[in-house]
């Protein structure tokens, strides 16, 4: 188990016009491989903040972040566009699909950008849309899709790559408690098979389902502490 | 090649997504490049019947004419007297080694009676060289010989206009015609040559033997004058030299010095070409400049419409970003679908361009000219618009802000 994620006191300043906003003051901790961990606080807090820079769309203004051993702050944008393609898998709160796109084919997007031929890709689409319990819905539409089913699809795009780590942002905050459960119950089998999922959340109930809570308030990390993962569902089997 | 046939796919796709919009926005570039095609076709076919109507006349032809002479101290003008003879042709024949060929020619007109049919028409005496000289082979019969012209022989040549009006459909060859009431052996029929760059109907005219005409027929002050000397070069390139040296020789002949002014005048018809050619040149690249003109309209309206595009699509725009798209391939995205929708614009539009030349070549009759040129480079202009206007809403869409975009409703 090494650490795939350390931050050094991290800070994040942005210009608001001639207001300075400091939205991270230095915030310092790590991730190792295999973790579940939930950032919580409330809006404001600096969450948002920390998950962009996590994610490699941002740059942190002082501090220190790197990812699987490589210290991000000195990558061009090209480099960053490749660690967010080989190293990170996101989700989002709205699915973030492409419209009048097949499921494999949003699946596919990762490694279309990869470079990896066609052939490869759909075999590879369709494998990460079996372990999201898609199987036989490759080539629906997102818009012919339910909110969980969308979901799925995006953290299928998320897995597709072989992600040192996956980063949902508000992953159920678009979808009602029932598939909430489900797709929880998802990130929770794909951990217990070794995944790294980082999710940003301010509901307690979502984040009973992990095994870590870092909390943010203001802009600092307020709390780290660990948590009996709730189990949800029968364990670990295919929700309904 | 193959991110580049994947932003071919994706583009393909988006533009399939909004089609009616797709063909409104490449509306533009087709109006922009069926108007390029469409002039430059009309112009230069209307180049090609000027020179084509310019070379009827004969290739690297020098005229030779009497120049004005003073008479009790009054000069007359240029033309009007009769100062060459038929003796100077040969002259000028034997002696410029850049002439191939002297045609002399003297002219007048007549009425020309076959049966219960007649027709005024223009005499030309000439020599056999003159079809060479004008490069106007005989579709039946023979040529005037020398000895028709030496023996002054009463046979005849006649133009289509001429034989159409006088035979209608039926052979006018070895029939006898009467022209100003002599009796004529038609023993050749010309070729059809049509208009004169000035308009006249070339094919109305009846060749006869020199002598015979300069004898019989346009009755003359000076009986053995002639009112021309066509002189062809043996090539372009001698043309200017041919001039001259019929210039030296004939300064010698007519005594041309401080006591006698030059009773002759050289004109070098390819000037008229290359004047003529010039104009319509002008002319195309005129339409040409014009018809463009819609084509930069057209791609602002490309612009304009990926901007839409980029801005609609911001969220999209931010998935690709955050899964690993680099700037480059943003880029290359836009800018594809934006060249995509100008070739294929350019594509309907040059189709639309040569229709519609064609249209105009059938109804106004006036010949359209499609060059290879022209449609390689109205392709390539329309992809360069594409390029061009493509940019800039391209390179916006690339430097879009992730986080925003992904925020972006």
């Amino acid at each position: 188990m090494g650490e795939v994620v350390a931050l050094d006191k991290v800070a994040k300043v942005y210009a608001m016009g001639e207001e300075r906003v400091e939205a991270l003051k230095g915030v310092s901790f790590s991730v190792q491989k295999g973790e579940f961990v939930a950032i919580m606080g409330a809006s404001g807090s600096g969450k948002s903040t920390c998950m962009n820079i996590l994610g490699c769309l941002d740059v942190p203004s002082r501090g220190v972040y790197c990812l699987d051993g490589v210290n991000v702050g000195e990558l061009s944008a090209n480099q960053l566009a490749e660690i967010r393609n080989r190293k990170l898998g996101f989700v989002f709160q709205g699915f973030n699909l492409l419209a009048r796109t097949t499921a494999r084919e949003n699946v596919e997007l990762p490694l279309v950008y990869a470079g990896v031929p066609a052939a490869l890709r759909r075999a590879r689409a369709l494998a990460a849309l079996e372990r999201v319990g898609l199987s036989g819905r490759e080539n629906h539409y997102s818009n012919q899709l339910s909110g969980g089913q969308q979901q799925r699809v995006a953290i299928a795009r998320a897995l597709v790559n072989e992600p040192a780590i996956i980063l949902a942002d508000e992953p159920t905050g678009n979808l009602d408690s029932r598939t909430t459960v489900e797709i929880m119950t998802i990130f929770q089998r794909l951990n217990r098979q070794g995944i790294t999922v980082i999710m940003v959340t301010h509901e307690p109930e979502v984040a009973a389902f992990t095994s870590r809570h870092i909390l943010f308030r203001d802009g600092e990390l307020l709390s780290d502490t660990p948590n009996l993962p709730k189990a949800a569902a029968t364990d670990g089997e295919e929700a309904p | 090649m193959s991110t580049f046939l994947q932003s071919l796919l994706i583009a393909v796709r988006a533009l399939r997504v909004n089609k009616m919009r797709a063909l409104l926005t490449m509306l533009g570039i087709i109006i922009g490049i069926a108007a390029v095609i469409a002039m430059v076709a009309i112009g230069a076919g209307a180049s090609k019947m000027i020179s084509d109507q310019i070379s009827s006349i004969g290739s690297n032809l020098l005229l030779v004419i009497p120049g004005s002479i003073t008479s009790g101290g009054m000069r007359t003008g240029s033309g009007s007297t009769q100062t060459l003879t038929y003796d100077d042709a040969k002259a000028i024949k034997a002696e410029c080694p850049s002439v191939a060929e002297a045609a002399p020619t003297v002219r007048g007109s007549g009425q020309v009676v076959y049966g219960n049919q007649n027709w005024s028409t223009v005499l030309n005496g000439v020599t056999p060289e003159m079809l060479t000289v004008r490069d106007w082979p005989v579709v039946a019969g023979r040529n005037l010989s020398q000895s028709d012209v030496d023996g002054a022989a009463k046979n005849c040549l006649l133009g289509q206009t001429v034989a159409d009006n006088l035979f209608g459909a039926s052979d006018p060859i070895g029939k006898i015609v009467r022209i100003r009431k002599i009796p004529f052996t038609v023993v050749g029929l010309l070729a059809r040559k049509g208009q004169s760059p000035q308009g006249q109907d070339q094919d109305d005219v009846i060749y006869l033997p020199l002598r015979t005409a300069q004898r019989k027929l346009i009755g003359s002050q000076f009986p053995d004058t002639v009112g021309a000397i066509l002189v062809q070069a043996k090539s372009s390139e001698v043309l200017e030299k041919a001039e001259e040296e019929v210039t030296a020789l004939l300064n010698q002949r007519h005594r041309v010095g401080p006591s006698r002014e030059v009773d002759y005048t050289v004109r070098n018809l390819s000037e008229i070409l290359a004047v003529a050619e010039q104009s319509s040149k002008v002319m195309s690249l005129l339409l040409g400049a014009v018809a463009s003109i819609s084509l930069v309209v057209g791609g602002i309206g490309i612009m304009n419409i990926m901007l839409v595009s980029v801005t609609e699509r911001t969220r999209e725009i931010g998935i690709r970003v955050a899964i690993g798209a680099k700037k480059r391939d943003i880029l290359l995205q836009f800018l594809t679908e934006a060249v995509l929708l100008t070739t294929l614009g350019g594509i309907i539009g040059m189709i639309v361009g040569i229709v519609g030349a064609k249209l105009v070549a059938s109804l106004v009759g006036w010949p359209t000219l499609v060059s290879p040129q022209t449609i390689v480079i109205a392709f390539a202009f329309s992809a360069g618009v594409g390029v061009f206007f493509g940019f800039y809403p391209a390179r916006k869409a690339a430097s879009l802000n992730p986080i925003e975009a992904l925020r972006y409703e």
